[in-house]
């Protein structure tokens, strides 16, 4: 079917979310094509976070739609989606604690291999699953560590924990909540290495305050303020609009203009 | 008629005494986080330093209030010496520990008062039955415990609502982490509260002496009905306590009072007597998993966290 | 990767091995008592063994367990009181009415977390307590006594003291392997993550109430077999069985033991049930000494037996 491939892997449309009298989403309408690397951007307070938690269900919007791959999603709970081939990665790092780093993988690589309620084989024991988990952690660098348990893991290799977990799930659209956050200067530096590779094969939407790296990865950018669309375009269109400059004016408006 | 004014208000009554060991309760549970099964080891010391007292000094008043100071005095050294240690830890090892404090509870006191239970006699005074309306009598007794309830009530709902102290009691059930950076001392407010729940605790087991027996084990079976209360009205919530004793308590009675009557009218006379107590206690239970199932975060919850 | 041979492991063979040779001793000494001691030790064994199948692996507090051991018992009781006095109608019948119960209850209670969890699965079980209070054609209050213990055609003879705590020893090692083996399955690495962190199994694809609601439910089924175990070892059974101080019992035994540790109940449940022996027969008031242990357990002891001989043997 050309026409479904040609249009939007996931359409947003008038999405509306309030808390008390605040519009955290006001109206929001959003496309993101397939292939490519659509970053959200906004000053704190813009609503990225709660966009990305409505369109993975963990927050149920007031009104508008959903659609993921030509289906509507909106009212879905968060674990269909995931089937569906939605992934996210949580701005607050959320993985197993107490398990190891290849577990983690191995149980999203699970979820997606028919079906839980097999109540006798030894998990660990799957040969299929331990690949995909190591198949994984090998993409993001966390190969050697993959016996470690997640409270034993530095910030850094966490943030690219959930990366993995995220790709085990073998998702159709990979929704990032800030994974730059908190990380240092090379562990930021090595996460838009890996970024680039992976736009090579999923399509991402990003949210990242670090402005330098949305510029060097993104296909598109939209920019959020007070949980409404001001722009959507390419990079330079972005760098260049007026309204944009202003939303951003006294905190960031010194990276925008860089290169 | 008569009978049904005189069980709504022995329901009224119970619902009273009810209150009183939830809001301590509820409270220790919102603020502290705490979860402390031993609640109603303190409602069994307060009937039984209340029989003690009373037949030492002899005089009622003088007792109850010896009673009620001792009460006061075990929760705050009981908080002292063991509780404090378990706050913020989960709320398993809570449940374990003070499990373990009512063993404790029950076999000192088997080991000090005997395993016999203990009666605690009225005065005179208190016995005369009040004509409340034309033709209805009231005992005198189960008529102040409604007052001194009330009062209590009104009492600590002054205290919570008008005064610095229960500002702060307010703000810790609702979030923690605030009366910590208003750079309180916590572990005195934290004494405090424990110390004023037991002493409500101690109330309500030493008003309760004089209609039931005092014995070992007479707490467990109203802490459980406290517990139900405050995840009935929500963790945390004073007013939410009041409205669920009131409630269940007139549910216990009333249950009690006319479900033999009616369980007869479809069974026989003797499956009916067994059925019945049977019955209105497990209404209790019912309602809560209802409310549960339904709101599960209680009817008023006292805030989000 | 984890060494086999460690100290929780031995102990946990020694152990399964002392409680396999205890007939024999008792046999040898003449000691009826102490096998009879044990019989029960290896019913509360099992019971503890599935409770800490909800509460350590699957992070599900109940504080209602003790509810199966009476349904179980009762399921048992009934059916003898009725005439029929076949194992093989009773404990099925035993296993089926407590999945029901673990069913209904889980569906409802998992609805809400936290305290509210622990204090809904305590309001069910004293509902079935009441229930029970409530059957007048089998004893109500009074309980019921069980005349005949029940009869498996000859293949065993439960009214035999060895051949019964053989089979509840059966009963336990089944049980305790099956929830090794479900632990360490598919299903329970994942009602394990979702104790560990429910959001993010939502996120990578599961519905982790389906996984706690068929933990629970298996949960409650082993415990109902424990329950018709119990109530062919007193030959009655009683509403007090699932009395919620019974249900508290059985947290401490798991905890005692070591949570999420697989024998760790079955250690705790010895050491729970002999010191009371042992402090009863020092002193009447052996709760005196029993809870301020527990206090001091919980103070100072984190993990249980198994946690602190998991500890002594790394360091």
């Amino acid at each position: 079917m050309p026409d479904s491939l040609a249009g939007p892997l996931l359409r947003v449309e008038n999405l509306v979310r309030s808390f008390g009298g605040i519009k955290a989403t006001d109206n929001l309408s959003l496309d993101v094509l397939p292939g490519q690397l659509h970053a959200i951007i906004g000053p704190n307070g813009a609503g990225k976070t709660t966009l990305i938690s409505q369109l993975t269900g963990q927050l149920m919007p007031n009104s508008g739609t959903i659609h993921f791959a030509g289906r509507e999603i909106t009212w879905l709970p968060s674990y269909q989606r995931s089937r569906l081939g939605l992934a996210r990665s949580f701005q607050i790092t959320c993985l197993l604690p107490d398990f190891t780093a290849a577990d983690n993988v191995a149980l999203a690589a699970q979820a997606h291999d028919g079906h839980s309620f097999r109540f006798w084989g030894a998990a660990r024991k799957e040969r299929h699953l331990r690949d995909a988990a190591q198949a994984a952690l090998t993409r993001v660098g966390l190969a050697r560590r993959a016996d470690v348990l997640v409270s034993e893991l530095s910030h850094g290799e966490q943030r690219e924990l959930e990366l993995a977990v995220a790709l085990a799930t073998k998702p159709k659209l990979l929704l990032l909540d800030e994974p730059m956050a908190g990380l240092g200067v090379t562990e930021s530096a090595r996460m838009v290495a890996l970024l680039k590779e992976l736009r090579k094969e999923v399509t991402i939407v990003l949210v990242e305050h670090d402005m330098e790296a949305v510029f060097a990865l993104a296909d598109r950018i939209t920019v959020l303020v007070y949980g409404r669309v001001i722009a959507s375009g390419d990079p330079n269109a972005i760098r260049t609009n007026e309204e944009v400059k202003r939303a951003y004016l006294g905190d960031q408006h010194v990276v925008v203009s860089h290169g | 008629m008569l009978v049904l004014v005189e069980q709504s208000l022995n329901g009224l009554q119970f619902g009273l005494l009810l209150f009183l060991l939830a809001a301590g309760l509820t409270l220790v549970f919102g603020i502290m986080d705490f979860v402390n099964l031993a609640h109603g080891s303190l409602y069994m010391m307060g009937a039984y330093f209340a029989a003690t007292f009373v037949a030492w000094t002899g005089s009622f008043v003088l007792g109850i209030l010896l009673a009620l100071g001792a009460t006061l005095l075990l929760g705050i050294l009981l908080e002292f010496i063991a509780l404090r240690h378990l706050y913020g830890r989960d709320h398993l090892d809570q449940v374990l520990a003070t499990f373990g404090l009512i063993l404790f509870f029950n076999d000192a006191v088997r080991l000090i008062w005997g395993p016999a239970g203990l009666s605690l006699p009225l005065p005179a005074w208190l016995t005369v039955p009040v004509q409340i309306v034309p033709g209805v009598f009231y005992p005198a007794y189960r008529l102040s415990i409604i007052v001194v309830a009330l009062a209590v009530a009104a009492l600590l709902y002054v205290v919570v609502m008008r005064t610095r102290i229960g500002m702060l009691i307010r703000a810790g059930a609702s979030n923690r982490e605030m009366i910590g950076a208003l750079g309180i001392n916590i572990k005195l407010l934290f004494t405090l509260v424990f110390g004023l729940g037991a002493a409500l605790a101690g109330l309500a087991g030493l008003m309760q002496a004089p209609i039931l027996t005092v014995q070992i084990g007479m707490g467990e079976n109203i802490l459980i009905l406290a517990f139900v209360i405050i995840v009935i009205g929500g963790i945390g919530s004073i007013r939410g306590a009041f409205l669920a004793a009131i409630f269940v308590g007139m549910i216990d009675t009333l249950g009690r009072a006319f479900l033999p009557d009616l369980l007869r009218t479809v069974l026989s006379s003797a499956a009916a007597s067994t059925a019945a107590p049977a019955l209105s206690s497990m209404l209790i239970y019912l309602l809560m998993a209802i409310v549960l199932v339904v709101r599960p975060e209680g009817l008023f919850p006292a805030a989000k966290r | 990767m984890k060494p086999h041979i460690n100290a929780s492991n031995v102990i946990a063979a020694l152990v399964a091995l002392c409680l396999t040779l205890l007939p024999l001793y008792s046999a040898a000494t003449g000691n009826i008592f102490i096998l009879t001691l044990f019989t029960r030790i290896v019913i509360f064994a099992l019971a503890a063994a599935s409770l800490n199948l909800i509460m350590g692996y699957g992070g599900m507090m109940s504080f209602g367990h003790a509810a199966y051991l009476g349904i179980g018992g009762y399921a048992v009781g009934i059916l003898a009181y009725e005439g029929i006095g076949s194992g093989f109608i009773q404990w099925p019948v035993a296993l089926a009415v407590s999945a029901l119960y673990a069913f209904v209850i889980g569906a409802l209670s998992l609805r809400t977390r936290g305290v509210y969890f622990i204090m809904i699965t305590l309001a069910f079980a004293q509902m079935a307590y009441y229930v029970t209070s409530g059957l007048s054609r089998y004893g109500g209050d009074d309980g019921l006594t069980i005349y005949k213990r029940s009869n498996f055609a000859g293949l065993i003879d439960l009214s035999n003291r060895v051949q019964f705590y053989y089979l509840c020893l059966a009963c336990l090692f089944g049980g305790v392997y099956l929830i090794w083996r479900i632990v360490n399955s598919r299903f329970g690495m994942v009602v394990q993550g979702v104790r560990s962190n429910e959001q993010r199994m939502q996120a990578i694809g599961f519905h982790a109430n389906r996984y706690r609601l068929v933990c629970f439910v298996i949960s409650g089924t082993i415990c109902g077999l424990a329950g018709a175990l119990l109530a062919n070892n007193t030959d009655f059974i009683s509403p007090a069985t699932m009395y919620w101080t019974r249900s508290g019992d059985l947290m401490v035994m798991v905890i005692l033991g070591g949570m999420g540790s697989l024998f760790g109940p079955v250690i705790g449940t010895i050491v729970f049930l002999v010191l009371e022996e042992v402090l009863s027969q020092f002193t009447e008031y052996w709760a005196l000494i029993m809870g301020p242990l527990l206090l001091l357990i919980v103070l100072f002891a984190h993990g249980g037996i198994m946690g602190v001989l998991g500890r002594l043997s790394r360091a």
